[in-house]
């Protein structure tokens, strides 16, 4: 790489100087901010402000319902990562092969991805829903089971969990196929000649090359399902039925916006903030170095 | 990539924003008022009708009515203007805000604004339920705009075909029986209901004289207890407890969700506010005849009243004495018999004074459609009380919220009434608890 050296000792600072602006004033400063406002028990419109210390994390880890919805979150996390990176690897092998209509196909494939979470939500409403939606009607034909997830728990996170995972879908295929074509062809050849099938050719060759892609996409498929899936839950359930997915930024903004319990949501927002640099430093640590070829 | 993406995204908005704060803004000769309002579509079309109608009848002021999205967005977005300092001068805020809005220190109460301004509305002449709701100490504090109250709804078409008489259901045992019928006839839907904890437990308590919570629903002091599972509350949830399991009562979700199976004809018996009926009317056109109905009654309860929900104006502090001025001839404006009874014939809202009943009755719009009677009748026969006055809770959406989670917990089966009803009422005497502790 070339070493690009400033004859200026100012012009380097004058020259980042607007990105850490931007950076100080749009993450820090409401970071910063959410981290003063966990202290204090606050009134909506700022006439009161009482300071609480500790009082508002202790309410969140002594509320059963904030627990139930950091499982929820949890388990939620983890199914639409697991699922998602299994369906994407398993259809970029397919995408990968020398077939007609590959460059369609593939074009295809990655649409989901251009599609807000809100609005992908809406389209597995249209589906799913008990009374329009075209899954219950076709499925009345076979079965008398009511899959009416506005009472059904499991359902409405199935279903929850099914928009996440399409929304996704488009991503984690692209970075599969990228990572797919970057495979030398003379590996899988030579394992042709010594005899390997389809099957073991993937799991002793593919997948561990794989093995950073998938790494980067577990992290980023694990971060975008803690804190980028507010629309499809606003948009499908409300956090319903109960409080089956009520995940974690679904409440935290629930309590902070529509609740106007502005500390009780900043200490919601405090922990969230806590889960993602966690998952960020272990990425950069890890990522790199321990998750090679 | 995706932080780079980002940063540049932010980095556009920041210019944009520069260069928009740069321009001049040219000269008004007309005192503008800021209204925020959350009401859209045909009711959206409504509110600016009236404001243009307003700024044609006289040549001073300008209202711009401003859409802010939901009734929390609405809410959230005064709050935000407020604290730095730009707070529109009219906010619509729904009902379930009024306790917040009351004890924020941010509004100028209405009745002082008209009499700082020597303009007199006779607030004597608004409907009892109106009045109680939004005053304190016997003074209105916010504009009377949007209010509604559930009633009953029924698909004449579907009652037909079960071979009912057309007539709606007056009583739960009634509702029961002929929800039944419906399904027994093969109906997709005998009984539903929109904003659930609005109209079964919130409504269902004021029309039976049943207190919601301690100190007279709030209006007596900040409240700090439930008192929804007492006897009646529990044997209303029993009832449509029952009603899920049995089949004749469908379940569809919180907010007006469940008015999409209402408007495609699935649902025999229904409740929601009086303010669907506009789109009932045009959903069902041709496809289905409705009618409408009093709530039901709860056999060997006392007659109370149903509470009524919807939205008031409110006004912020902090603008200009002549900016005031325009708002007081506004709401003067907006009061007028004319007006009121023109917004609730093209809305289905309720004609929020005595005068505007009077002349809608005399214009013959009752006659030519029933149903825009039925919320006012309703209230009429009522009787108000202390326990159907309104609720006047902190943090009341965090409250409905917890109420509705323990109503699906019912339904669905996983607790029994009692216990979803108690453990609706720890949490909701929680979140009063905090509202308290903030306001002590």
């Amino acid at each position: 790489m070339k070493r690009t050296v400033f004859r200026n000792r100012w012009l380097p600072y004058a020259l980042v100087a607007p990105q850490v602006a931007i950076t100080l004033v749009f993450f820090f400063w409401p970071a910063f901010e959410s981290l003063r406002l966990s202290l204090y028990r606050a009134s909506p419109f700022g006439d009161r402000l009482i300071f609480v210390g500790l009082g508002n994390f202790h309410r969140l880890f002594g509320d059963a319902a904030y627990l139930r919805s950091a499982l929820a979150s949890v388990v939620f996390s983890f199914v639409v990562t697991f699922v998602g990176l299994a369906l994407a690897l398993l259809l970029a092998s397919l995408a990968n092969a020398k077939i007609r209509g590959l460059g369609l196909y593939r074009s295809l494939l990655l649409w989901p991805y251009g599609i807000a979470p809100a609005i992908a939500g809406i389209l597995w409403l249209f589906i799913f829903h008990p009374s329009y939606g075209i899954l219950p009607y076709l499925l009345s034909f076979v079965t008398t089971y009511q899959f009416n997830w506005f009472l059904k728990g499991w359902v409405a996170m199935a279903l929850i969990i099914v928009a996440a995972v399409y929304k996704q879908f488009g991503y984690n295929l692209a970075f599969y196929l990228a990572g797919l074509q970057a495979i030398e062809t003379s590996v899988m050849e030579a394992a042709s000649v010594d005899g390997a099938g389809a099957i073991r050719r993937f799991f002793a060759i593919t997948f561990p090359l794989l093995s950073p892609v998938t790494f980067f996409l577990f992290t980023l498929n694990m971060t975008f399902s803690f804190f980028d899936t507010f629309g499809i839950v606003h948009a499908v359930t409300q956090g319903g039925p109960g409080d089956a997915t009520s995940l974690l930024v679904y409440k935290a903004w629930k309590d902070g916006f529509e609740g106007l319990q502005l500390g009780f949501s900043a200490a919601q927002s405090v922990v969230l903030m806590a889960v993602v640099i966690l998952l960020t430093a272990f990425q950069f640590r890890y990522a790199e170095k321990k998750v090679t070829y | 990539m995706r932080r780079t993406l980002k940063s540049w995204t932010s980095a556009w908005a920041v210019t944009v924003l520069a260069v928009l704060l740069a321009l001049p803004s040219p000269a008004l000769a007309k005192t503008e008022i800021q209204w925020w309002h959350a009401l859209q579509a045909t009711l959206g079309e409504r509110v600016n009708e009236i404001a243009a109608k307003f700024n044609a009848s006289q040549g001073e002021y300008e209202v711009k009515a401003v859409f802010k999205g939901s009734y929390p967005e609405a809410m959230n977005g005064a709050i935000a203007a407020y604290r730095a300092k730009q707070p529109p001068h009219i906010v619509q805020v729904y009902e379930v805000g009024t306790q917040t809005m009351l004890s924020s220190g941010a509004v100028y109460p209405v009745y002082q604004l008209m009499k700082d301004n020597g303009l007199a509305i006779d607030w004597n002449d608004l409907i009892g339920p109106v009045k109680s709701y939004y005053s304190q100490g016997g003074n209105l504090y916010s504009m009377a705009f949007n209010s509604s109250t559930p009633i009953l709804y029924y698909n004449k078409d579907l009652f037909k075909k079960a071979g009912l008489p057309d007539k709606p259901p007056a009583t739960w045992g009634e509702v029961e029986a002929m929800a039944k019928k419906i399904v027994a006839s093969g109906g997709k839907c005998g009984f539903s209901a929109a904003w659930p904890s609005w109209t079964l437990v919130e409504n269902m308590h004021g029309w039976h004289d049943q207190p919601f919570a301690d100190h007279a629903n709030g209006f007596d002091g900040l409240a700090t207890r439930l008192q929804i599972n007492g006897p009646f509350g529990v044997k209303m949830m029993e009832l449509l407890q029952r009603g899920v399991k049995e089949g004749w009562f469908t379940y569809n979700g919180r907010l007006n969700k469940a008015e999409s199976n209402m408007s495609a004809g699935e649902c025999a018996i229904f409740l929601s506010s009086s303010a669907y009926m506009g789109n009932l009317g045009r959903a069902a056109e041709g496809k289905f005849t409705w009618g409408t109905g009093h709530l039901p009654r709860l056999a060997g309860y006392p007659q109370g009243n149903s509470i009524i929900g919807g939205a008031t104006l409110w006004v912020m502090k902090g603008a200009k004495p002549e900016e005031y001025k325009g708002v007081a001839q506004f709401f003067k404006y907006l009061a007028s018999t004319e007006n009121q009874a023109w917004w609730a014939t093209v809305t289905g809202y309720l004609p929020i004074s005595n005068a505007a009943v009077k002349a809608m009755e005399a214009s013959g719009v009752y006659a030519k459609n029933p149903n825009l009677k039925t919320s006012v009748t309703q209230m009429m026969t009522g009787k108000s009380t202390p326990n159907s006055q309104g609720l006047r809770l902190g943090n009341f959406p965090s409250v409905r919220d917890a109420v509705e989670e323990q109503m699906e917990n019912i339904f669905n089966g996983s607790k029994t009434a009692k216990q979803g009803m108690d453990d609706a009422v720890a949490k909701g005497n929680d979140i009063l608890k905090e509202f308290a502790a903030l306001y002590k």
